[in-house]
């Protein structure tokens, strides 16, 4: 009965509520920010990795030559003597954004490095990512789920391990761009405007720009489209979802050089499209019905299947002809091995050769996402609990990351904001239960005598209140395109806010009320999990996640040991070598040398080129002999080999080097695999003075053997 | 060996022929003594020479000559003449004795002359003693020129035995002092000695003019042969009370290069051994009270170096991430913050900066230094006061929050020594008020950037006013605000029942049927008063064409709020006529229960409406 006084305040608690929101919000942007600088504070302000570092160089190029030498660039510093188009074959997003953050920056006279912009963009993109994943969640399941779902998502350990200070990589952005394209395209379901209709598409474009990954995007939201239509879901809000999405989308994306027409040509793209088709026929039928009475459309149905199925089996026949008369049936090798988890093990062993190209283990779910795993089910029910196009699309969205999450390691990243979104859904809706209970058991102990009362009459009245509240929630989205957007905003923050508002009085007519124990332990055990999750976040932030992996540092008797023998041997080629000369090394360090020592190299990270990798391979294993005419025909003068037995570095060259000969194999057939198991150790080693090789703890079979034809320039 | 003796022959010919030219009239001046000692015991040279000069004419003599060969010349970094104060004695920087180059007639065309000016003319028989100082930068050859990592560094130093002078030397004694005492050869000549790692020659005495006799040393140098062929000093003044010192370095080993491979394993293992020519760290001397010290590259902060320090100084000692051999390279940059009132001093309202010109690198040849002193933005009347002559510009330097950009003294000087580690002074005018510039410039930005906020939040931003879509709109708000006066006023119906319900289980508590009649009375008046404030919100909500959708909702809910309060109002005189007649308590719960039940069930309705209301 209180609750009717409070009703009158509810203006300044809308406010109050936008307001504490808001601060929420800003915090949880700072928390993002900051759990992700502890590479900045534990090791230094550094570009991390392997591709980081090929991204930082594009980026250095585009600050200092401009946008249309990028366009152009051919970079003759790598993949000797090919070269490679770098404005044609790297996904610009991310070097774009982070020349467009510098370029602003020092236009205002403020003299940041290219390095430190490159450096903090990816924290900067968690806090982006973060608010849009309240945008998110909000749309799906009001503002509470969403500033969950946000906090959660802000220190998901998965995210993390992409995205701290220093991991300079498409994902650090592409994620952002994602959750955004996401939140686009459900708030133009939900409201049906077509200016969310546009603003999805330039979203989408700027996914397109970031990261591959984009072809999820295509495929996900028409399997969502598909899904709305075969459950009678079909509006014409899904038709302004859907419909620009694809046409703007499609030719936007197509403007990326690296895309280009494979964004109508390749398999990848092809569901949009085929959906696009069903979403027309269908809102031609259904407008078909508005029309004729329905006797007459029923005849019309017969007489236009019949046609239909003819002219559809042909398409199809000719599509499928089309389709299979490529070797990949269209498909790039990577979104193959998606499908088939077999594939690339089999045919394209320099995808299976990288670690994060391989299933995650167990361990590595609880590891990247912790208490998240179970609390996703719990939020899968709650989307069910009514299920609206938007709730049916988080499900969806899910469904299909689990099962990508599960092929390739790297896909986590893709699954873990589902994991948070559904999560804060989950807790958020749990926190609701519980805290009603509590509240409404309170009243009752205060001596509220009409409860009971009100209690019994409650029965009767609650499914069919909630009934009237679900029709009524769609309606007044039905009819929301009719006013101007922020008036929306506006409303539907109201609408949030009066739900909260009225929970009060809501306590009253609901069955679901727990006992008073049972909720205040059930808040306990939420509590103590989210502070565990948190506990663990923070963990991997500054354990797990945080080292550069080009500075290795360890813990002796001594005190810390820092191993910055990498740099130590790029700083040593690039100021003591000819700017010209050539180097070569296995592709693992090839981002790195044209990075930080500016010197070209034959092979690097962006394997586009089997066959050159392959004879690298070759080189590597081959006798002293053939393996100097390889590299002499390479023009090569320096070899970087690393051999970690020393100091006990476990992913040296000697444990990559079954992948040389397994590739080196795949082109040239006189490298066998078996040749090499069993002399592995005798063949490739080093000079280690004691012979001890401490990542394999076993001693070097063949020691102080003389190299004839190459000659040791340094060690380091 | 032999192709090094073979230059130094055809050179020592060079100048045995201008001796054979020249004819040496000159100025009456005889040196009564000369007493030279060489330095070598790092890669710089410096040759401290004392010389007693006597007028033996008759004219007055302020200048004495000083020659050095060409091929010297390019070497010599810093030339410096100071009155000899004796052993033991501290030399005050400001008694140094100018001098100049100066270009002779009638001298042999190979040599390059130099005059120091006497503080007072030479008179008949006068005699005077001062210290010439020379230092010279490349003055030593490695030899030979590429050595293995297990090698030791050797170099050749050549020079004359006899002072090379224009005038006649009465008495003269040379002494050589090297690093070890390992020498591998060194010429001969008489009164030659040898004491460990020190090579007397002389005394001679009575060598005429330009007497030349070559010698040449051949010895074991491990030093550090650091040699910095370009540092970019730059030092940025901040009036909040910063010095902020940027130091771009490119260094390269200047000795003997290395040739062959280099193994990390037997540098580690032995590094004295195998790697006795090749230098480790670099120590670097700053000012004290010196903080926010980093060391680091392009590619990123290096993990070697180490700093300590009192209150007279700082010593920084840096590695460089790899040792350096002959003729490897290295780039950094070092950067360190000073407090500023050390550095910035106030003179008749010009402010100077008082700050040392060289890096603080010990032992460290540069071949290029360009210092920039970076002013704060605002300053002007520039000046510069520099102890020896440099190459000076200025430029401007845009940096954070810059509008017009600070002005940039560049003060440029080949060949320097730490010898050139002096004091130098930039003057200039600066006004306070500018300081107060950039805060000025960030309140300005972001309170206009809220008050923009402010605005676009109170700005009707549509473009027309007159449309269909905007009237609505504004309908629309009108409707709106109506509605939540309904919902406000129905909100106080409903409290006055609640009071009412209270005043009701008061008088089951009490029995008090006067204070129970009261409160019935005071509802009664409020209620009448909300009853008509409703009409009127209702009447305008009929007319209004935007509400004809929730107009039927609304009027439910009054309808219904009307119901629920006769109910109330019929229970609560049941009630209290029960109590007044006294009648059976009982027979009245009955009645009661009945009206109760209606009551909760309209109330319940009531709420609905409302919720729905408040949703739409």
């Amino acid at each position: 009965m209180a609750a009717a006084a409070k009703a009158g305040e509810a203006t300044l608690r809308h406010a109050f509520g936008n307001v504490l929101s808001f601060f929420i919000l800003l915090l949880i942007g700072v928390l993002a920010f900051s759990i992700r600088l502890f590479s900045v504070i534990k090791y230094e302000s550094v570009i991390h990795e392997f591709d980081p570092y090929f991204n930082y160089r594009v980026t250095q190029f585009l600050t200092k030559n401009g946008i249309y030498d990028f366009w152009n660039w051919f970079d003759d510093r790598t993949w000797y003597p090919l070269g490679r188009v770098i404005g044609g074959t790297v996904y610009p997003g991310l070097t774009l954004t982070a020349g467009t953050i510098w370029w602003l920056l020092n236009s205002l006279n403020i003299p940041l490095s290219v390095e430190t912009v490159c450096v903090f963009t990816a924290p900067i993109f968690s806090a982006f990512a973060s608010w849009a994943t309240y945008l998110l969640t909000k749309e799906v399941k009001g503002a509470g789920a969403g500033l969950t779902a946000a906090a959660l998502l802000a220190m998901v350990p998965s995210y993390i391990s992409r995205s701290v200070a220093g991991s300079y990589d498409n994902e650090a952005v592409a994620i952002f761009a994602l959750i955004i394209t996401f939140y686009l395209y459900i708030k133009t379901l939900n409201t049906g405007s077509l200016f969310y209709a546009t603003l999805n598409a330039i979203a989408y474009f700027y996914m397109v720009c970031s990261w591959g990954g984009y072809t999820f995007i295509i495929n996900l939201i028409p399997m969502h489209v598909l899904l709305c239509i075969v459950t009678g879901r079909y509006s014409s809000r899904l038709y302004i979802a859907y419909a620009p999405l694809v046409v703007l989308g499609t030719l936007l994306a197509a403007l990326v050089p690296v895309v280009g027409f494979n964004a109508v040509m390749t398999s990848e793209h092809f569901a949009s499209f085929l959906v696009f088709i069903i979403l027309h026929v269908v809102a031609l039928v259904y407008y078909i019905k508005g029309i004729l009475s329905p006797k007459m459309f029923k005849v019309a149905v017969t007489l236009v299947v019949s046609v239909g199925l003819v002219v559809c089996c042909a398409v199809i026949a000719i599509l499928v002809a089309l389709v299979a008369s490529s070797p990949t049936k269209g498909w790039s090798g990577r979104s193959l091995s998606l499908l088939d988890p077999t594939y690339a093990s089999k045919y394209i062993p320099i995808i299976a050769s990288v670690s994060e190209h391989q299933p995650p283990t167990w361990p590595s779910y609880f590891m990247d996402i912790n208490v998240l795993a179970f609390l996703v089910p719990a939020g899968i029910i709650a989307c069910f609990l009514p299920l609206s196009d938007a709730s049916s699309f988080v499900v969806l969205y899910i469904v299909t990351s689990v099962y990508f999450s599960g092929v390739m390691v790297r896909l986590m990243l893709v699954f873990a904001p589902a994991a948070c979104i559904m999560s804060g859904i989950a807790l958020s809706q749990a926190f609701d239960v519980f805290t009603r209970s509590i509240k409404f058991q309170l009243l009752r102990i205060l001596g509220f005598s009409e409860a009971d009362a009100g209690d019994g009459s409650s029965a009767n009245v609650v499914p069919e209140n909630d009934a009237v509240k679900v029709d009524k929630s769609e309606e007044t989205i039905k009819e929301r395109p009719s006013r101007k957007n922020k008036k929306k905003e506006k409303e539907q923050m109201e609408k949030a806010q009066a739900e909260k508002t009225s929970a009060k009085s809501k306590t009253e007519k609901r069955l679901l009320v727990l006992p008073m124990e049972l909720s205040v332990i059930g808040l306990l055990l939420l509590v103590f999990m989210g502070a565990f999750y948190v506990v663990h976040c923070v963990w991997a932030a500054a354990e797990a996640y945080s080292a550069p992996s080009i500075v290795l540092t360890s813990y002796t008797h001594e005190g810390l040991h820092v191993f910055d023998d990498f740099r130590e041997a790029y700083a040593w080629l690039r100021h003591n070598t000819e700017v010209d000369d050539k180097v070569a090394s296995w592709w693992d360090y090839g981002y790195q040398t044209t990075a930080m020592a500016n010197r070209t190299v034959i092979v690097d990270n962006n394997t586009w080129n089997n066959t050159h990798i392959a004879t690298v391979g070759t080189a590597m294993s081959s006798p002293e002999k053939a393996a100097w005419e390889i590299f002499n025909s390479l023009d090569v003068k320096y070899v970087l080999v690393v051999f970690g037995g020393l100091v006990g570095y476990p992913s040296d060259d000697i444990n990559k080097f079954l992948w040389m000969v397994r590739i080196g194999g795949g082109v040239f057939p006189h490298i066998k695999e078996p040749d090499y198991l069993v002399g592995l150790l005798l063949l490739f080693v080093e000079t280690d003075g004691k012979g001890f090789d401490r990542v394999r703890r076993t001693e070097i079979g063949k020691k102080y053997f003389k190299l004839t034809h190459f000659e040791e320039v340094r060690q380091s | 060996m032999g192709v090094r003796r073979k230059m130094a022959l055809r050179f020592d010919l060079i100048i045995f022929t201008i001796l054979l030219f020249a004819s040496p009239v000159l100025s009456d001046l005889i040196l009564s003594k000369v007493d030279r000692r060489i330095d070598l015991t790092s890669q710089i040279v410096r040759i401290t020479s004392t010389l007693k000069v006597e007028n033996e004419g008759s004219e007055p003599v302020s200048e004495v000559l000083l020659a050095f060969p060409d091929l010297q010349v390019k070497d010599l970094a810093l030339l410096k003449a100071s009155p000899h104060e004796g052993k033991g004695k501290v030399k005050s920087l400001s008694a140094s004795l100018p001098v100049e180059n100066v270009k002779p007639n009638g001298m042999p065309a190979a040599l390059t002359f130099y005059a120091v000016k006497l503080p007072k003319a030479l008179g008949k028989g006068d005699s005077y003693t001062f210290d010439v100082l020379a230092v010279f930068a490349h003055a030593l050859r490695p030899f030979p020129e590429k050595i293995t990592q297990a090698d030791i560094q050797l170099v050749v130093f050549q020079e004359s035995a006899f002072y090379l002078t224009p005038y006649v030397v009465k008495v003269q004694s040379l002494s050589v002092k090297l690093p070890e005492s390992r020498i591998e050869s060194y010429t001969k000549l008489e009164n030659t000695k040898i004491h460990g790692s020190e090579i007397k020659y002389g005394p001679y005495e009575n060598l005429p003019s330009f007497s030349y006799s070559p010698i040449v040393v051949h010895f074991e140098s491990n030093q550090p042969f650091a040699v910095a062929q370009e540092v970019v000093r730059e030092i940025e003044i901040s009036h909040w009370g910063n010095v902020q010192v940027t130091e771009h370095y490119k260094l390269v080993h200047g000795g003997a290069q290395n040739k062959g491979e280099f193994s990390r394993l037997d540098y580690q293992a032995r590094p004295t051994i195998r790697g006795a020519s090749a230098f480790k760290y670099l120590i670097a001397k700053m000012p004290p009270r010196v903080h926010s010290v980093y060391y680091r590259d392009e590619i990123g902060n290096i993990s070697t170096s180490n700093l300590w320090g009192d209150s007279k100084k700082t010593e920084l000692l840096i590695e460089p991430r790899y040792p350096l051999f002959g003729g490897w390279r290295t780039a950094f940059t070092i950067g360190y913050g000073l407090p500023l009132k050390d550095f910035l001093f106030e003179l008749e309202g010009n402010r100077f900066l008082n700050i040392t010109f060289g890096s603080p690198m010990n032992e460290l040849v540069i071949d290029n230094l360009i210092v920039k002193v970076v002013l704060p933005e605002g300053s002007g009347d520039i000046s510069v006061s520099a102890p020896f002559p440099v190459n000076q510009w200025e430029e401007t330097k845009l940096s954070h929050l810059d509008l017009t950009g600070r002005p940039v003294v560049v003060l440029q000087k080949t060949n320097v020594v730490p010898e050139h580690n002096q004091f130098f002074q930039v003057y200039y005018k600066f006004s306070k008020l500018s300081m107060l510039r950039e805060p000025f410039m960030l309140i300005f930005g972001f309170f206009s950037l809220f008050v923009a906020g402010i605005v676009y939040m109170h700005v009707d931003m549509s473009i027309s006013k007159s449309s269909a879509a905007y009237l609505a709109r504004l309908q629309w708000d009108e409707v709106q605000a109506a509605i939540q006066q309904v919902e406000n006023v129905i909100n106080r119906c409903l409290t006055t029942h609640d009071k009412l319900e209270a005043s009701l289980r008061d008088l089951s508590r009490t029995g008090d049927v006067q204070a129970c009649k009261a409160a019935r009375k005071a509802a009664d008046g409020l209620l009448k008063e909300l009853s008509k404030e409703l009409k009127l919100v209702l009447s305008f909500l009929q007319s209004s064409s935007a509400a004809s959708q929730i107009l039927p909702k609304v009027e439910e809910l009054v309808a219904k709020e009307k119901d629920l309060q006769e109910k109330v109002m019929a229970k609560h005189s049941t009630v209290v006529d029960c109590y007044e007649k006294k009648t059976g308590i009982r027979d009245s719960e009955n009645r009661v229960a009945a009206q109760q039940q209606k009551i909760t069930a309209l109330r319940q309705e009531v709420e609905n409406l409302l919720e729905l209301i408040d949703e739409i």
